[in-house]
């Protein structure tokens, strides 16, 4: 809401202003304005593909609604990630030898795909609870597991933690809250993406062993480092974030590269440098800790989180608690590595759409031109991208901009009750698993959430709008 | 990257002279594809033709038109049905329909952002006071709570919009100092611009809160003719002085137009409210400084041109004689029987009805939802009235045919051009109301004309062309 220079007559100016106007409907009436050169800003008006009209207008007539979605919107974009330490998984989330944390909303072992199967493996090979990838299947089939979303963390792809796994520790100095992402493993045959041979247990190993203590110890001597600072910076220099972290990650590696020297780290050095994706996990922890920081505003339509598992795409609203919204998860379209095709795709896995939901990754498509063609666009799709994603946003975000818009913030703060109304549905850049386990990174490029999550939120929306109009 | 696109699938064909299409996600509003259904039906060898959103409403009319209803089609997918003569002629409409939905994609610059798509995210590209909305009323709700919380005054010409959310919009503009105009608004002048269907009036000094669209449209032409001319016109919807809306709108308008300079005599236009409503609004009235008149239709016998005339006494402005054209010859002898009165406009259906009193009468007012079902408004739309005027002046049952003209912005560009053969070739006298300003872009002397060389007698006021029509009913 703008503030207005209200005179006597009141009514926002309406019988002392020039008549502006906004026109929404039949054109014929739009044109009839034009023909008295009356200016018009028209609505490109669709009907919503379900019939929500009731329940859209309870929840648009929830008095609790605009002060709730300007709370949660505040409290996202207000949030100062810094990591400050890099822990054990088994230190930082009270996960127990043999439970393990996984990507998106809740799963069975029954209805995991190929790659989460894969990755589950991997992590059991690699905690030593299994020899083979047989013994460890036996084994999973009951272990205990659990969405990394439930234990104030993200990981990418698959997103599988065991306790033995080094974790970034991110803190927000705004509101005290934490969370946390593995370290990334880099490319190619790699646990996320499903992959579980030796090399993938080895490298595991190797993190836990020195990566981790190594990262530990230069944090610790660097003191708290601002990430979205860094992220800020790396939107200006070609970066989305979600897909092309190659800037962030020169940053970051740039900001630690000393503490890292006088740690003793020169591998850790090597390796984080080596890896275009290292910043990945940071800005998805960066992004969890300011999402979890807008849950739980009562009446606020806004999304907090948006997770796949490799089966199911959910989402979750600030005004409807930890409840998910969950529909099939899609397989990206995009282009593929090698001679890799759609049908060796894996549906869409993975806690990085965090990204997105904070006003990154798809939602920052226009700072990123130099990736577009790699997700099989041109660069004014890029454009046309993150130009749409304002129409479902309810705040532009202060630090993060895009050069080629004027330096106008990304859009974010999902609202639901926008993507209904309008069918626009967040955009989101990801990379593509192969289906079988072990495959690992088949592709990257674009995909949707399956459209009826964000009508069941609008229903349960409504069903808690306890005051109606 | 771009929005998906999705070939058309043609689910059904039945022989070879029919076709039903749905193309999905292709959305456009109503009155454009009720204007291209209209022009596929024109078309040589087509003899039906829908063009509609895949709607409840809209399949089900479909079926009413003897087409087989596509399955699982959806709201925002678009029906395209024709029958035709021959496969030529099929082919050739189903061509057509692309040009006549063409959209007038601008240009756009590089990186330009592209259409607005809510209420809300237009409200921010522009510094605007009103946001006019025209989306099916089960979905003005959305809209007309983004323009509130953008600050704009919404005017919903939309009908179909359940009473308890047109409330709830009323009470949220009262707690933002907003006005809601509507739902079923047809009519705004604010600041000299007309909205929706509006006359071309000059700026004068009074200000008029109405409840009724057309009935507001009569009392400013009126006005314009008169020379006193209008400061605004605020609707405020026909449901406004209802018991259950209470008249939240019209105390609002009667406020703001209280503490506008350029207003010196407020008037009420409207059916009778509901008799706490009018309590209501008169001791509301009292308390302005602006004095207020109240124009009731049929409340102690006034008629629209009475409430004009009462208006222009209250500002010490003389009253014309207001202007009527008459044939140069009648081409019917009268002979006594029954009015048959075939209206556009709802209040000037129902004044004609009360103006002729005892006098045998069929009156129907074609704006009505029950004639407006898949269908344009007759003032955007006249081919359901031309049918009827067709019908009706080739009958003995009637002794005289009075139909009602409204022009000005939104309205036909010219239609007279489509009733003169029909006036022309009638067997009964047609008397016609003409409600509109020497301003409107029609041009009313104009319509006037054409009118009368066919033969119609016309009148500027309803009033008084229902009682010219009496006059010939009673076979004078």
């Amino acid at each position: 809401m703008r503030g207005r220079d209200d005179d006597g007559a009141g009514l926002g100016g309406l019988l002392t202003r020039e008549v502006k106007v906004v026109a929404a409907g039949a054109s014929v009436l739009a044109d009839a304005l034009a023909e008295q050169a009356v200016p018009v800003e028209p609505v490109e008006w669709r009907p919503p593909a379900e019939d929500l009209a009731g329940d859209l207008a309870v929840v648009m007539g929830d008095r609790r609604r605009a002060d709730a979605n300007a709370e949660a919107v505040r409290r996202m974009l207000d949030a100062r990630p810094h990591l400050v330490d890099v822990r054990p998984a088994s230190e930082v989330l009270g996960i127990e030898r043999g439970a393990f944390l996984h990507a998106g909303p809740p799963l069975t072992w029954d209805r995991a795909s190929g790659p989460m199967r894969g990755a589950l493996i991997g992590a059991a090979l690699f905690e030593g609870l299994a020899d083979t990838p047989e013994d460890a299947e036996r084994m999973l089939r009951t272990a205990p597991i659990d969405p990394c979303h439930h234990h104030r963390a993200v990981g990418p792809m698959a997103g599988v933690v065991s306790p033995s796994m080094w974790m970034f520790v991110v803190e927000d100095a705004e509101s005290g809250g934490t969370a946390y992402c593995s370290l990334n493993e880099g490319l190619g045959k790699v646990l996320r993406y499903g992959a579980y041979g030796p090399e993938v247990i080895e490298r595991l190993r190797w993190m836990a062993g020195d990566l981790g203590p190594a990262l530990r110890d230069a944090v610790r001597a660097h003191g708290p480092v601002d990430l979205r600072a860094i992220m800020a910076q790396a939107l200006h220099m070609g970066d989305e974030l979600h897909n092309r972290n190659r800037a962030a990650t020169s940053l970051f590696v740039r900001e630690l590269a000393g503490d890292l020297a006088e740690a003793g780290g020169a591998e850790a050095l090597r390796f984080a440098a080596g890896n275009d994706h290292f910043f990945l996990n940071l800005a998805m922890a960066a992004g969890k800790v300011s999402t979890d920081a807008a849950r739980g505003v009562p009446g606020s339509s806004m999304v907090v989180a948006m997770a796949r598992n490799g089966t199911d795409f959910g989402v979750q609203v600030s005004g409807t608690g930890d409840r998910w919204f969950t529909g099939p998860a899609g397989v990206p379209d995009g282009l593929y590595l090698g001679s890799y095709g759609p049908a060796d795709a894996n549906p869409d896995i993975g806690d990085s759409t965090i990204t997105e939901t904070t006003g990154v990754g798809g939602f920052a498509m226009a700072a990123a031109p130099a990736i577009v063609r790699f997700i099989g666009g041109e660069v004014p799709d890029a454009l046309a991208a993150t130009q749409r994603m304002y129409e479902i946003t309810l705040a532009e975000h202060p630090a993060f901009q895009v050069p080629i818009l004027d330096f106008r913030g990304t859009p974010v703060g999902i609202d639901v009750t926008k993507v209904v109304r309008t069918g626009l549905l967040p955009v989101v850049n990801t990379g593509i698993a192969g289906r079988v386990a072990g495959t690992g990174q088949v592709g990257a490029g674009l995909v949707s959430p399956p459209a009826e999550v964000f009508p069941q939120a609008v229903r349960a929306l409504a069903e808690e709008a306890t005051i109606t109009p | 990257m771009s929005e998906p696109t999705r070939p058309s699938r043609r689910l059904d064909t039945l022989g070879t002279k029919e076709l039903v299409e749905v193309r999905p996600g292709a959305y456009h509003d109503s009155v454009t594809l009720m204007r291209a259904g209209r022009r596929l039906t024109e078309r040589p060898g087509v003899s039906a033709a829908l063009t509609a959103m895949a709607t409840t409403l809209n399949v089900d009319l479909l079926a009413e038109m003897g087409f087989t209803p596509p399955r699982g089609a959806r709201p925002d997918d678009l029906l395209v049905a024709i029958r035709a003569d021959d496969e030529a002629a099929l082919e050739a409409a189903r061509a057509a329909v692309d040009e006549l939905l063409a959209t007038r994609a601008a240009p756009r610059a590089f990186g330009a952002p592209p259409p607005a798509r809510t209420t809300g995210s237009a409200a921010r590209r522009i510094d605007a006071t009103v946001a006019l909305i025209s989306v099916p009323g089960p979905y003005v709700f959305a809209e007309a709570m983004d323009a509130l919380e953008a600050g704009l005054n919404p005017m919903i010409f939309s009908d179909n919009v359940p009473v308890e959310h047109e409330l709830a919009l009323k009470e949220t503009a009262a707690r933002r100092g907003l006005l809601v105009m509507g739902p079923d608004c047809g009519t705004a002048v604010i600041g000299g611009v007309g909205l929706g269907f509006a006359n071309v009036v000059r700026p004068g000094r009074i200000g008029l809160v109405a409840a009724s669209g057309t009935g507001a449209q009569q009392v400013m032409s009126l006005l314009d003719e008169a020379g006193a001319g209008i400061s605004h016109v605020l609707g405020v919807g026909g449901r406004d002085l209802s018991a259950e809306i209470s008249g939240r709108s019209a105390l609002q308008a009667l406020r703001a137009l209280d503490a506008d300079p350029a207003t010196d005599l407020i008037v009420v236009v409207s059916k009778p409210p509901a008799p706490e409503v009018g309590d209501l609004i008169r001791a509301a009235a009292r308390r302005l400084a602006t004095p207020v008149r109240f124009g009731l239709l049929g409340e102690g016998g006034a008629d629209l041109t009475a409430v004009a005339e009462d208006a222009l006494k209250a500002v010490g402005a003389p009253v014309p004689s207001w202007p009527s054209w008459t044939p140069a010859a009648r081409a019917h002898a009268p002979r006594r029987g029954r009015i048959r009165g075939l209206f556009a406009g709802g209040t000037l259906c129902a004044e004609a009805s009360i103006v002729a009193g005892a006098t045998p009468h069929e009156m129907t007012d074609l704006g009505d939802d029950r004639y407006t079902r898949g269908r344009a408004h007759p003032m955007i739309d006249p081919t359901l009235r031309l049918e009827r005027l067709a019908a009706e002046t080739a009958s003995d049952a009637n002794a005289v045919v009075l139909i009602d003209v409204v022009l000005g912005h939104g309205a036909d560009p010219d239609p007279a051009a489509a009733l003169v053969p029909l006036v022309r070739d009638a067997r009964v006298p047609v008397v016609v109301s003409l409600c509109g300003t020497s301003g409107d872009p029609q041009g009313r002397d104009r319509q006037a004309r054409a009118l009368t060389d066919a033969g119609a007698a016309v009148f500027a006021s309803n009033a008084a062309a229902t009682r010219h029509a009496v006059t010939l009913a009673e076979g004078s």
